[in-house]
């Protein structure tokens, strides 16, 4: 008996159509789906042909990019279509960074900068042992070590002739500004507030009356009024009230308008993280004879926390573009500073470049907070994200 | 108990009532006391007031605080410079974060009556003008009948135009933006016919448009607007001090002696230069300062029409002819007592 061997090869499986693969196939799934989807593909790639060659034009290929002097500006405004002058950017770059900081005492912020940045890598460098208590210490020392490196420690009578040339002379806070003021601003609002928010959204579920009526009502104040209020009391009438004589330095007093009004929302947001810790959590904590301190720092926080990462960033990003209504009581942060520069007479009809670069600035900034905070959730990522 | 309240109410009146006369003929001393001169200035004004990207100040109304300094100190970097917005000025004025105003202030009747201020002088006499396109062909503003013109939402300019077409009986069209430069950019792309704002910023904005030279200013001035410095009301020392030193600059222009010539000049003979000088007389210690006040003043800062060339002149972006604010010997309002 023989048995027939009957050989089986499966055949090469057929290229799948060509309207459903590679580019082509892409193009037809995602943006020619249907006659709707195609007409509106049509649209937009239609606009975009309106609208990007004159940007791309304006800010690059027209853009007057050599020179220092305006009228190279001018003459190219006649030989050519008009582009951006981003000489004037590069010439006010300084005053945009520093403010009003005496210029020979520039370095000084300078140093403050290289000071946070070498204090700050080994916070992103995962092999550090105890990374976090480091990373929080940094934060709450950058701050004071930036402050200090940007006051200066001799205070000089102003008829001495240190008072203008000595290299740690005092520099008042009044004369800090530009980026180095922004960066400050925020940093402390953010490395102060979010403490603060905890603590209040904490005590706002308290079960102490007091306690939790205390921060209802500091929230509930803070957040009833506008942040441009709170800068204009702060300046305005806040001298009024205090008896002659007594000062309270414009920045102090605006750095602490800024935390508080934040610490106001970002207590709202973490409560809402603390909401969402399901019931059991706090009564496991309990049954493990946890005290309160204990279980909320080891149990409910970080995950109370890690929920509502998006939230918290959201504030901080708010709180770094509120920076700029320092503005208002006087300061010259980044775009204060942009502003005075737009006032140059020597750069006159240039607000355009400078309000461009400033806005693209402000999104390089956020948009990389906005980065770091998702991979920080990818990174904590337990199975709450979808 | 409610007696009691009065009482005391009563007393702490007396005591800052009190506090406000000892206070008040205070400031030169404090001024000096401190070593510094606190000026508020405006934010930034191209012209009057603009730190460089070096965040030296430079201006027309820093160089008042400039010269100030000079009179008192002999220095003219012993100044703290205070921005203040519009808003805030007269409130860090009135709670001595400033010693004094520079900053394009216009000198009205309830500022110095009621707000508690003494306007020392005027050092810049403006006034709303208006700028239109050359192929208009309007040579007045009385030609302007029917026209759009744009200007900035709530500020006087707006009441100043409505009042100037009303006076005339001319109908008019507002298009009224927030900003300058929105109003700039309104007039420059062509929504309306007519630019107005003072024409201290007149002739500034005309260099930010596309194409300066197709745009005239007209010759009309349609409103007052007296810029000077100005103190809290009731330190008459201190205002003298101020006003001094503005006159001095208008009289060291009118004597001809400028940066460069007045150490040579401390030498003439004519008893006026002498007197200015500090080479007779004591009228720097009627001052309460040295008698080399102004000679100080105008070998650290310049004369009035130094100042004026070197910061809002014709020859700078700015490009304010001289105008009224010329000397009264060239036919304009400038005029400053004698030094005698």
């Amino acid at each position: 008996m023989s048995i027939a061997t009957v050989s089986f090869e499966p055949k090469p499986s057929l290229p799948p159509p060509v309207a459903t693969a590679g580019l082509l196939g892409w193009l037809r799934a995602n943006l020619f789906s249907s006659w709707l989807n195609a007409a509106f593909t049509l649209a937009t790639l239609y606009l975009l042909w309106r609208v990007l060659p004159p940007i791309f034009d304006w800010m690059i290929a027209e853009a007057v990019w050599v020179g220092d002097k305006t009228e190279e500006c001018k003459n190219a405004d006649e030989t050519r279509k008009g582009g951006a002058c981003w000489i004037y950017v590069r010439a006010r770059v300084s005053g945009f960074m520093y403010g009003l900081y005496p210029y020979d005492l520039r370095w000084r912020v300078d140093l403050a900068g290289a000071v946070a940045l070498a204090l700050m890598v080994p916070v992103f460098i995962k092999a550090m042992p105890y990374r976090a208590i480091y990373g929080l210490a940094a934060i709450l020392l950058v701050p004071a070590l930036a402050s200090l490196l940007f006051y200066g420690w001799y205070d000089f009578p102003p008829n001495v002739p240190e008072a203008q040339t000595h290299p740690w002379r005092v520099v008042e806070t009044a004369k800090w500004g530009g980026l180095s003021l922004t960066l400050l601003i925020a940093w402390v609002g953010i490395g102060a507030s979010l403490p603060i928010g905890v603590v209040l959204a904490l005590g706002r579920r308290s079960k102490m009356p007091i306690v939790s009526a205390l921060c209802v009502g500091f929230i509930e104040l803070w957040r009833g009024v506008p942040l441009i209020t709170v800068m204009f009391m702060s300046s305005v009438m806040l001298p009024l009230f205090l008896p002659e004589g007594v000062t309270f330095d414009k920045l102090l007093r605006a750095l602490i308008g800024v935390t508080l009004f934040s610490a106001a929302y970002l207590a709202e947001v973490v409560r809402g993280g603390l909401q969402a810790i399901p019931r059991g959590q706090f009564e496991a904590a309990s049954a493990l004879g946890l005290s309160y301190p204990k279980s909320m720092a080891l149990i409910v926080l970080p995950q109370a926390l890690k929920i509502v990462i998006p939230g918290i960033v959201n504030s901080f990003i708010g709180l770094f573009k509120d920076t700029t209504l320092v503005a208002i009581i006087g300061m010259y942060d980044f775009l204060g500073a942009v502003a005075l520069g737009n006032a140059d007479p020597k750069w006159l009809g240039y607000a355009v470049e400078g309000y461009v670069f400033a806005a693209l600035f402000y999104f390089v900034f956020c948009f990389s907070m906005s980065r770091y905070s998702l991979a920080l959730e990818r990174k904590l990522n337990t199975g709450h994200k979808r | 108990m409610k007696h009691l309240s009065l009482v005391a109410a009563g007393a702490a009146l007396a005591m800052f009532s009190m506090a406000g006369t000892v206070e008040a003929q205070q400031t030169l001393a404090q001024v000096k006391q401190r070593g510094l001169i606190q000026c508020g200035v405006s934010q930034s004004l191209p012209g009057f007031a603009n730190p460089d990207a070096q965040g030296n100040w430079a201006g027309f109304d820093v160089d008042m605080c400039k010269a100030i300094a000079a009179a008192v100190f002999g220095d003219v970097k012993r100044v703290k410079y205070v921005p203040t917005t519009a808003r805030e000025r007269f409130t860090v004025l009135q709670a001595g974060d400033a010693d004094l105003l520079a900053r394009n202030t216009t000198w009205t009747m309830s500022r110095d009556t009621q707000l508690g201020f003494d306007f020392v002088g005027i050092n810049f006499y403006d006034g709303q003008g208006f700028m239109v396109r050359k192929d208009l062909n309007v040579k007045s503003a009385k030609q302007l009948a029917g026209a759009a013109v744009c200007t900035q939402t709530g500020t006087t300019t707006e009441l100043n135009v409505a009042d100037f077409f009303r006076t005339n009986k001319m109908a008019y069209k507002v298009v009224a933006f927030e900003k300058n430069d929105e109003v700039l950019a309104a007039y420059d792309s062509g929504r309306c016919d007519v630019f107005t704002t003072d024409r201290s910023g007149l002739a500034a904005d005309r260099t930010k448009l596309k194409d300066p030279n197709a745009h005239i200013i007209l010759p009309d001035v349609i409103s007052k607007e007296p810029l000077g410095p100005l103190v809290r009301h009731g330190d008459n020392n201190w205002g003298d001090v101020i006003r001094w030193a503005f006159f001095a600059m208008v009289n060291a222009e009118e004597l001809g002696i400028t940066q460069a010539n007045v150490d040579q000049m401390a030498n003439s003979p004519n008893p006026e230069i002498k007197r200015l000088l500090g080479k007779e007389g004591d009228f720097g210690k009627m001052l309460g300062l040295d008698n080399n006040w102004a000679h100080n003043i105008i070998k650290m800062v310049g004369n009035y029409g130094e100042s004026y060339e070197r910061n809002v002149g014709p020859k700078t972006p700015i490009g304010l002819e001289r105008g009224v604010n010329a000397l009264w010997t060239a036919g304009g309002l400038q005029y400053a007592p004698p030094v005698r």
